[in-house]
């Protein structure tokens, strides 16, 4: 930006330099005078209908609302005046005349925009002895709770469905008194981000329904955390009373989420609770009994004493668990750990497996292919960004299978060589900074390096990654995995890596939250299931050992950018489970192995001794090393199977969801993206 | 919220396929050539009385769904304009479209008579359609016929200068068919002087 683009301005007749591009509102704020506003919000485009945010402007006949006013040189804007404060009183009683005195039993009491400012600027009584208009409320699916006569009418969940979750299905019909906020005649909302209507509306209008009449705001704990259900890494707020959790908010990360989170994480939370493992399991007779700890862990290594096993890694496990895993197996000799279970190809360097663009680049692109990833179902924070690159006018190419997108796509063909085609060609030639996504439909089915070399030329070849940039990205839905080969926690093959263990022979399996123990090359081993909730995979295994939650202890994950970030611990474990870690350490004394770490905070500090890169929270762990290039270009066919299908039961603990299910029933039986819904 | 056919938020089916006629998709050519490439969308008022015309005076949940095809724009935007304006019918309405204006100059001159007179002669009640699907009857505010009040509109026609007498032939010719005098029932020109 050039410097003549600040304009000099007085707000309160302090002088002050701003940039002449923002609006008198975001100048009052650079000034540190608060606004109060409904309908402006800041990722949303501009309304300018609640009148909230009125100011004083020198010259100005009347007051101006500040959101929509550009600024001008020398102006002057007063926002404490007398006049300022008469014209919100007036806008606030407006705001109210139609408003059910309701807040005793409203679910946004405490925490609610148009209470806090009739505090602040309202008017202390009511001059208003009409009838109350009231308005019937609507439909808007098993996630979003709706009392529209609360609403004021900011339009802010309509500008978001339209502009955010690129679903246009929100909107206002009728006028004045009339005006009603409703879904397209009552249907739900089929965005995955869906939620988030309810943290922007600024009444009660839109609520949780989940949520509903459980807790008030200040009885409860917050912690800090990230979601776990895709491999993304939104920031999240969880809040908790007792031992119970509550509700799940996000938490602001322009780097990530920005200030969205996909409905998976929001409201699966009940899931967390259904379908526990809180005791050690034991089969007997073909039967899994209730047992204790002392007795399943000597059954346990009397079998591990001179055997061969074999150690899983499931979706949902942290870095920590994996390295404790990592080192009791490295006492096998060969250290046979896998978490690619679906078989997803990789190469040497952490290039070969994450999301190389950072999140918040992806929207400058302006071509992005897609070669065998939904991101829409996968990974929905990512689907918002490509989205918001499409907004800016950037074309999107798919290669796989034609799924549906809230945009629009041009679909190349179901296989590589697509890559051929010659408007593709010439479209990619004339980008500037074009984006190749590479999904797990593609990356687990690869058989042959070659094949990997050649998209790696191909993205040479076309500019996608260059001395200065790298914007292949591979694309991967679970948020353990890039945590878990970063410490190496997989067989040294590239390809196929899961179907090439199964045709070795182990006698024990030891499955940590991995559910890939059913496959039935292990059905004569010996199997172990480390886990918190109780699925097809305890029912077949032979010991079943309760592990907590993401939220029953702490733990780093790494994104799909290789950012390191910590779940915290919001409550104490459920039933009888202990931390993984701790199990290992008990295990090693038994089995006289070395495992120095007696506390998590000292397995911690040899984990960052070992991995340092993983001691920098929130930061993106950079690693310059340069993928492996073809000699000449050839694509196999592969076979495209994406890793799931149904957005919200992806993961052992959406599959026990209440919520989960009901979206299930009430929003996947229509299609999920009707054209122009 | 009011029964007016034209002021109200839902929308009903019509259980029947909505397409464009012949001549309507000549118009809606014509019309989208109005705007420029990528502004079809601002058609959307026109095309919408297109239908309402194709569609027996009403909007049904097919024609919204139709318009937003051809404009290619969600169906929450059509209904959002829809629903907005008062003349845009969202549920079926009688083969003529009795419109009383009450707005204060023909209410002075008597436009409540003329309200019961109608109301008497198609025995249905404002807001209403008669039993033989002949008559719905609204009243709306001033229809911009001031000088000539009482006066109604039916369908596309004015017709000004109304006594209970003259009300009651207009409807009475109505029903056998039979051609209306349009306008002045006075035999005023236009809006010259009485």
């Amino acid at each position: 930006m050039s410097e003549n683009s600040f304009i000099k301005i007085k707000i309160n007749n302090k002088d002050l330099e701003v940039d002449k591009n923002l609006t008198v509102m975001q100048a009052c704020e650079i000034a540190g005078e608060e606004i109060p506003r409904f309908c402006y919000h800041d990722k949303l485009s501009i309304a300018g209908n609640c009148r909230m945010c009125l100011v004083e402007i020198e010259k100005a006949p009347k007051l101006v609302s500040s959101c929509t006013m550009p600024l001008m040189e020398g102006m002057s804007i007063i926002t404490n005046s007398e006049k300022v404060n008469a014209g919100r009183k007036g806008v606030m009683e407006f705001l109210l005349i139609n408003h059910p005195l309701d807040c005793p039993i409203c679910d946004q009491g405490g925490e609610c925009d148009l209470q806090d400012q009739a505090m602040y600027y309202g008017f202390d009584k009511s001059r208003y002895s009409e009838n109350k208009r009231a308005v019937d409320n609507k439909n808007m699916g098993p996630l979003v709770n709706t009392i529209m006569t609360r609403c004021i009418h900011c339009t802010r969940c309509v500008r978001f469905a339209t502009e955010v979750a690129g679903v246009p299905e929100l909107g206002m019909l009728g006028r004045g008194e009339n005006a009603e906020i409703t879904t397209y005649l009552e249907n739900s909302i089929t965005s995955e981000l869906s939620g988030n209507v309810i943290d922007l509306c600024p009444v009660g209008a839109l609520t949780s329904k989940p949520y509903q009449f459980k807790a008030r705001p200040w009885e409860l704990k917050r912690t800090d955390s990230i979601d776990i259900f895709d491999s993304v890494g939104s920031n999240i707020r969880i809040d908790s009373r007792a031992e119970e959790i509550l509700r799940v908010t996000p938490r602001t990360n322009e780097d990530i989420n920005e200030e969205w989170i996909p409905d998976k994480v929001r409201f699966n939370y009940d899931g967390y609770y259904q379908q526990r493992i809180d005791t050690p399991y034991i089969k007997k007779n073909q039967k899994l009994e209730i047992s204790n700890w002392e007795e399943s862990l000597k059954i346990l290594i009397s079998k591990l004493k001179n055997s061969k096993p074999l150690a899983l890694i499931g979706e949902l496990v942290d870095v920590e668990t994996g390295y404790a895993v990592k080192k009791f197996m490295s006492n096998f000799g060969d250290n046979n750990v896998e978490c690619r279970t679906d078989n997803q190809f990789i190469h040497e360097s952490l290039n070969s497996f994450r999301f190389n663009t950072p999140i918040n680049k992806i929207e400058d692109a302006d071509l992005i292919l897609l070669i065998g990833a939904n991101p829409k179902i996968e990974t929905p924070i990512i689907n918002h960004k490509i989205f918001k690159a499409f907004n800016n006018g950037s074309e999107i190419f798919n290669i796989g299978e034609e799924i549906l997108l809230n945009y629009d796509t041009k679909y190349l063909g179901k296989q590589l060589d697509a890559l051929n085609n010659e408007k593709f060609v010439k479209s990619i030639k004339k980008s500037k900074n074009p984006l190749i996504i590479v999904g797990s439909a593609f990356l687990n089915s690869i058989r042959n390096i070659n094949t990997f070399k050649s998209i790696v030329s191909f993205s040479q070849k076309y500019k996608v990654v260059t001395e200065t940039k790298n914007n292949l990205n591979f694309l991967n839905p679970f948020s353990s995995r890039v945590g878990q080969l970063f410490i190496g926690n997989t067989s040294q093959e590239y390809c196929e890596p899961f179907t090439k263990l199964t045709n070795q022979n182990f006698d024990t399996v030891l499955s940590f939250g991995s559910e890939k123990i059913v496959d039935t090359t292990f059905d004569n081993c010996f199997k172990v299931y480390f886990g918190h909730h109780g699925d097809e995979g305890a029912m077949k295994s032979d010991i079943v050992l309760p592990t907590p939650l993401f939220t029953e202890k702490n733990g780093i994950f790494l994104n799909i950018e290789g950012r390191p970030q910590e779940a915290k611990k919001c409550h104490n474990p459920i039933g009888g489970s202990k931390e993984e870690w701790a199990i290992i350490k008990k295990m090693s004394e038994e089995l006289l192995f070395e495992f120095k770490p007696n506390t998590f905070d000292q397995l911690r500090e040899e984990l960052f001794r070992e991995y340092p890169k993983l001691f920098n929270f929130n930061e993106i762990i950079q690693e310059d090393s340069s993928l492996p290039v073809a000699e000449n270009i050839l694509f196999e066919d592969c076979k495209i199977t994406y890793p799931f299908e149904n957005f919200y039961m992806s993961d052992i603990v959406s599959k026990n969801s209440v919520t989960m299910a009901k979206c299930v029933d009430e929003i996947m039986t229509k299609p999920l993206l009707e054209k122009s819904a | 919220m009011s029964n007016h056919p034209g002021l109200s938020n839902t929308f009903s089916s019509s259980g029947e396929k909505f397409e464009w006629s012949k001549e309507s998709l000549k118009s809606i050519k014509m019309i989208i050539s109005r705007y420029p490439k990528d502004r079809h969308q601002s058609a959307v008022m026109p095309l919408l009385y297109l239908a309402q015309e194709q569609n027996n005076n009403w909007i049904s949940i097919e024609c919204i769904e139709k318009i937003a095809e051809t404009l290619n724009m969600p169906k929450i935007r059509v209904t959002e304009v829809a629903s907005f304006y008062s003349m845009y019918n969202t549920r079926p309405v009688g083969k003529n479209l009795v419109q009383i204006c009450r707005t204060s100059p023909c209410w002075l001159r008597g436009s409540n008579k003329i309200t019961n007179t109608i109301c008497k002669e198609t025995k249905c009640d404002i807001n209403e359609t008669s039993e033989d699907n002949l008559f719905t009857v609204v009243e709306v505010e001033c229809l911009g016929a001031c000088s000539n009040g009482p006066m109604i509109q039916i369908n596309n026609d004015f017709y000004e200068d109304l006594d209970e007498e003259s009300t009651k032939t207009i409807l009475d010719n109505i029903k056998n068919n039979r051609p209306n005098k349009i306008g002045s029932q006075k035999g005023r020109r236009s809006s010259e002087n009485a």
